[in-house]
């Protein structure tokens, strides 16, 4: 009975400390393929590449401009939907937070057919003389849609968990609304909504389904760091490429998660720091 | 400090007062969760609202400092309108000039001590800093400080905004039992220099005798009674003030005697007796500083003898409360020791018939 038991444990254990070197394997394996597959002075001679420095350019211009653009129309959505209640707002909230499960794919073909030159506002577009398809507006378009949710769904976060206390200080304290919200609110709120623009910043760059299907894969237009890995790969003797570029991706993401833990603010962007809302003190 | 008010009246031209002290009139409905608040009081000098939690005390606060808005009425500071519902008038609480003390301070936590004052107002910032002795923590966070500390910085921030009236939510009850002595004392004198109309709400019947110079009881969001602290003991409008007071309830049917005393068997059997005349069912007030305990029955003029075993002894300073029955008592801690009191001990509480009240039942 007592040898029966400690047989027992004995597989237990052989079998929990299985699955954490395969589980660590799994997901640890792929990054360092990348680093070794080719030597490394292999990878950073690639990085002279036209390929890797147009992508490189592509990459950090639609980037940037999209997160202005996330910051700048985010932030107040945000804020309004933080602040206020009203009826359908569950339903808003939730609409805002749906790019985050939907399949890139799925985005890129409803920007095709929204802002597309076949879409709903097509012809309205191309009145005005605007145009959003295989061009770069097409790539902020497309980033800005699929990251664009994970920065206001933490901004959302970071807004409700400011103590309304704090607020109605600053009110009572002869602050108005503007005020109150540069002074109070905003400083309060920035950890959560730094969190919330790195997450977003680090699905941006990695943005791939809607771009290739909304805005192409032209090399030194709109081919970002990712679909350049995918165009490259795909063509002969293009492996290497793939992979500086691969590599390249590696360490700004790991540099953005170090950054993040290091602040602090990691933590602060996990859902569960969601408040619940404070009831109506009476 | 006068304040100066240009008081518009409907039936004469605009002229300007001069008063000496100014008074804060509120007089509102405030549909909450499970009631509606309403509220008619007068607010000169220092007025303290006391009450259960859930009574609607902070939002008595609230809807003076225009973070809530009620569904009627008109809450004016001398002749300066700050909300008329029957002209559909609400300003802002930015707009008003009340001075908010939270009951945890709401300190910004991301700005020091000098930050916080400035807030409100830049140009007496260190003025205030000083007045308050909170200049060495200037640069100190909020974080850093202390709760008495908290509430001076919290205090002096409400009041560099230059505020007509000050409102303090629950201002003692973030404080442990030591430091909340002091800073009461702190209080009061402050509430006196700067001579403003203050309304104060807490559920600490002592806090808001000891504070305030009218008390009112606010339950389920009505006032039940508003007097001075004296007059709340000495005639409390009903069984739930008086408890609210610190008073005993005993509770028992009353019958009125040929001798002009009222006789009242309580729920446990015991017949006390009142020089308060009422009949039917009622509860007997008796304040736990009238009750005296012995050994055994003195043949004094005490009529009201409950004769039981001690249930526990409290000791609050130099004082104790003793538990007889259905009765408190508060005794010296001298008589403690020379009685011997301690839980199980047989004991007789008795009280004069001359220091009892009786307040309609409920």
């Amino acid at each position: 009975m007592h040898r029966r038991q400690t047989v027992v444990r004995a597989v237990l254990a052989v079998l929990f400390f299985l699955a954490i070197a395969f589980a660590m394997t799994f997901m640890v394996l792929p990054v360092i393929a990348i680093f070794t597959h080719v030597p490394l002075s292999r990878l950073l001679h690639e990085f002279s590449n036209p390929i890797v420095t147009d992508a490189l350019v592509v990459s950090l211009k639609t980037i940037a401009i999209s997160q202005v653009a996330i910051l700048l129309l985010g932030t107040p959505t945000a804020y309004f939907l933080a602040s206020r209640r009203f009826p359908g707002r569950p339903l808003v909230v939730t609409l805002v937070e749906l790019p985050i499960v939907l399949p890139p794919a799925v985005a890129g073909i409803g920007l095709i057919v929204a802002f597309g030159r076949i879409g709903l506002l097509g012809s309205t577009f191309d009145a005005l003389g605007i145009d959003v398809s295989f061009n770069q507006a097409a790539v902020v378009l497309a980033i800005s849609l699929v990251a664009g949710p994970f920065y206001v769904r933490q901004a959302i976060a970071s807004f409700e968990a400011v103590d309304r206390n704090l607020i109605a200080a600053a009110r009572t304290l002869g602050a108005g609304s503007v005020r109150t919200f540069f002074k109070v609110t905003l400083p309060l709120a920035r950890g959560g909504l730094t969190a919330g623009e790195a997450i977003c910043l680090a699905r941006g760059l990695g943005e791939f389904g809607a771009t290739i299907m909304f805005a192409g894969s032209l090399q030194g237009r709109t081919q970002t760091l990712p679909l350049a890995v995918y165009t490259t790969f795909e063509t002969q003797n293009g492996l290497d490429v793939a992979l500086a570029i691969s590599a390249l991706l590696v360490v700004i993401s790991l540099a953005i998660l170090i950054a993040l833990k290091g602040s602090g603010l990691w933590e602060r962007s996990r859902p569960s720091a969601i408040p619940v809302a404070r009831p109506e003190s009476s | 400090m006068g304040a100066i008010a240009a008081v518009r009246d409907p039936g004469r031209p605009a002229r300007v007062e001069l008063s000496a002290v100014a008074t804060l009139s509120t007089r509102f409905e405030l549909p909450l969760r499970s009631f509606v608040l309403e509220l008619e009081l007068d607010v000169e000098g220092t007025v303290a609202i006391v009450g259960p939690s859930g009574a609607g005390k902070t939002s008595v606060l609230r809807s003076v400092a225009g973070l809530a808005r009620p569904s009627s009425g008109r809450i004016a500071l001398d002749a300066d309108v700050w909300f008329d519902a029957a002209k559909g008038m609400f300003r802002k609480p930015d707009e008003r000039r009340v001075g908010l003390v939270f009951q945890e301070y709401a300190l910004f936590p991301h700005m020091n001590v000098r930050e916080n004052v400035a807030f409100a107002g830049k140009a007496r910032a260190d003025e205030y800093l000083e007045r308050f002795r909170i200049s060495h923590l200037a640069t100190a966070r909020p974080a850093e400080l202390s709760g008495g500390e908290r509430q001076r910085v919290a205090l002096a921030r409400a009041l560099a905004r230059d505020p007509g009236v000050l409102l303090l939510d629950e201002p003692l009850s973030a404080l442990d039992a030591h430091t909340k002595i002091a800073v009461r004392g702190e209080l009061q004198e402050l509430l006196r220099e700067f001579g403003l109309p203050t309304l104060l709400v807490t559920h600490d019947y002592e806090d808001a005798a000891s504070l305030a110079d009218m008390v009112g009881v606010l339950v389920d969001g009505k006032l039940r009674q508003l007097a001075s602290p004296q007059e709340l003991v000495a005639h409390p409008a009903d069984g739930f003030v008086a408890s609210f007071t610190g008073a005993n309830l005993l509770r028992g049917t009353a019958r009125k005697r040929e001798d002009d005393l009222t006789q009242i068997e309580l729920e446990g059997g015991e017949i006390v007796y009142s020089t308060d005349h009422a009949e039917g069912l009622v509860d007997v007030v008796v304040y736990p500083w009238d009750v005296s305990v012995g050994r055994q029955h003195q043949p004094d003029s005490a009529m009201n003898v409950i004769e039981g075993r001690v249930r526990s002894v409290v000791h609050i300073g130099n004082r104790a409360r003793v538990r007889i029955g259905p009765v408190t008592a508060e005794v010296t801690e001298a008589s403690v020791e020379k009685l011997g009191l301690a839980p199980g001990s047989v004991v007789v509480a008795s009280f004069k018939a001359t220091g009892t009240r009786l307040v309609p039942y409920g």
